[in-house]
């Protein structure tokens, strides 16, 4: 299975990534290049996983793990189950609420056994892929994990134009390019809702960098931060208007 | 089918042209960084590093055969397209019919490759106009409308129609009222190469005597850093290199090679001047970072979009 899921990888997944969307990466040089580590990043699309996946050389990629529903992805029953568990490689996550719930077990229990292991654990706090192009809140299971593992450093990741390329509810992805953002690693600074509150605030500045605009009559992030950006000038221009 | 062993001594003399031009460069750099340590050449290696690349695989899809070098082209028009889809602003409703955008490609490189000329040169400008707004009513989202369907066929005209030219100008040989030296099955290469390479040494003729002598800003509203200096420097340099290498390397005579030139110089200025419009109004530097130093394939190819198609009319009307 783990020649399977390399070759998967480097015959199919990347050479897709590389051409049918084409990756633009700033300061991939801070992804961390050794477990245990978290990689946090923005949820709009199925391709996140793979574009993250494709950002590692190949000898890490047995211990990059993407950290998912195990309600939705897990079970080899379905197709959609076995990839995510054979080929793509995640760590299935028992959500509260859902019918697989185990109320006696800790929920991140097999996140946590994959850090000790030592792998690079992929995480969306979003939780969900949501609306295309646009942040949700995120949720804390990040900042218990990180707690607990207060050694392990937290990279955030924005991932821009994938929502475009292939959103939620959508059959077919199309070919869109895609901006990867990523920042320096964070570490546990002993309070979760600060924590989580320091992720989201790097996430959200990072997307104001992304240069491709969201869908038309829905204004995504860069957007507003260009409609921020035209308001000032045209105040610093009426500034220096006055001054003259 | 056309291998590399049967190309013409002048064709490969051509390519060998390139490479030549190429290491010239280099060492001009190479010698520059040396006189003057203290300056930053990054911008110039990485641009002149992808030159070599691109020379390369143009050079490897012309060589192997004229498939090789329509597929090469076909790419070509698929990663500007993509490029110009993924920084317009385009409607959610809308992603099917990006999907018949993209499939447009094959369909009209095909068209191209049967020679079936009547075809090529409708199935865009009229057959996808007629077409696009078919999934559009079908979706039903009026909001927009007029803005999605303007937006997106003017991208295909310009990435696959403009672009496909210089592929069909690889066919020109097999036109019916093609005679003498226009038949010789080396020709399409060569009006491709001189196609090709004057647009490219043209774009770095205009940005060296700009550099060079520019002072009066041409259209400073648009590109603040293209000069009068820089675009009549550029024109006439490209109207003395097409009259020397025309006749040399393709059956265009003298005097229209002349003409080319001049047309090629100022068609492919104008061209550049339009993607540096398009990327002004969506507040871009480039269109991408596919090419270091040079920016995205849009940005490389912003002047053959209207060199090609206004090369490849000129030849069939007045060279023929």
């Amino acid at each position: 299975m783990r020649w399977l899921r390399l070759l998967f990888f480097l015959l199919i997944v990347r050479p897709a990534v590389l051409f049918l969307l084409g990756l633009f990466v700033r300061r991939e040089d801070l992804l961390p290049k050794r477990g245990p580590a978290i990689v946090v990043a923005n949820h709009n699309s199925h391709l996140d996983t793979l574009v993250l996946l494709s950002l590692f050389p190949l000898r890490l990629l047995p211990n990059v793990r993407p950290v998912a529903a195990a309600d939705y992805f897990s079970g080899d029953d379905t197709t959609l189950g076995w990839i995510a568990t054979h080929l793509i490689g995640i760590i299935p996550i028992r959500r509260r609420g859902t019918a697989l719930e185990n109320k006696r077990d800790d929920p991140l229990r097999p996140a946590g056994e994959a850090l000790a292991r030592g792998d690079i654990l992929i995480i969306y706090p979003e939780g969900t892929r949501g609306e295309p192009e646009k942040l949700a809140k995120f949720k804390n299971g990040v900042a218990y994990l990180a707690e607990r593992f207060p050694e392990v450093p937290v990279t955030p990741v924005f991932l821009c134009g994938l929502g475009k390329a292939w959103p939620k509810g959508e059959r077919w992805p199309v070919p869109l390019l895609c901006e990867v953002f990523v920042d320096p690693p964070l570490r546990w600074c002993g309070d979760r809702a600060a924590f989580v509150a320091e992720l989201e605030a790097r996430v959200a500045a990072m997307a104001k960098l992304g240069d491709f605009p969201g869908w038309d009559h829905e204004p995504s992030a860069a957007d507003e931060k260009r409609a921020l950006d035209k308001e000032e000038g045209e105040q610093g221009g009426g500034e220096a208007g006055r001054n003259r | 089918m056309r291998g590399w062993f049967d190309l013409s001594p002048t064709l490969l003399a051509a390519l060998g042209g390139i490479f030549g031009l190429l290491v010239a460069a280099s060492l001009v750099i190479w010698a520059l960084r040396r006189a003057h340590p203290e300056k930053d050449y990054t911008e110039l290696v990485l641009r002149t590093k992808s030159w070599w690349v691109m020379a390369a695989i143009f050079t490897a899809a012309l060589l192997v055969n004229r498939v090789t070098a329509l597929v090469f082209l076909g790419i070509v028009s698929f990663l500007a397209l993509k490029e110009y889809l993924s920084i317009i602003p385009t409607r959610r409703a809308d992603r099917r019919v990006l999907f018949f955008l993209y499939l447009a490609i094959p369909i009209q490189y095909y068209w191209v490759s049967i020679g079936w000329y009547g075809m090529f040169i409708i199935f865009v400008p009229v057959y996808m106009l007629l077409f696009l707004p078919l999934p559009m009513l079908v979706i039903g989202q009026t909001q927009g409308f007029l803005r999605a369907v303007g937006t997106l066929h003017w991208g295909l005209m310009v990435t696959v129609f403009s672009l496909s030219h210089a592929a069909y100008a690889l066919m020109l040989p097999a036109a019916p009222n093609a005679i003498g030296a226009w038949r010789d099955p080396h020709t399409g290469a060569a009006l491709m190469i001189y196609l090709v390479v004057l647009t490219q040494l043209n774009d770095v003729a205009q940005f060296v005597w700009g550099k060079l002598l520019g002072r009066r800003k041409i259209i400073p509203a648009i590109s603040p850093n293209k000069t009068w200096e820089g675009f009549l420097g550029g024109v006439l340099t490209t109207t003395a290199l097409s009259a020397a290498l025309g006749p040399w390397l393709t059956p265009i005579d003298l005097k229209n090679a002349a003409i080319l030139g001049a047309l090629l110089g100022v068609a492919g200025f104008v061209g550049d001047v339009t993607v540096s419009a398009l990327k002004r109004d969506l507040g871009l530097k480039d269109t991408s970072h596919f090419l270091p130093g040079h920016g995205g394939v849009l940005d490389r190819v912003d002047s053959l979009t209207y060199t090609a198609p206004l090369f490849l009319h000129y030849v069939r009307y007045f060279c023929y």
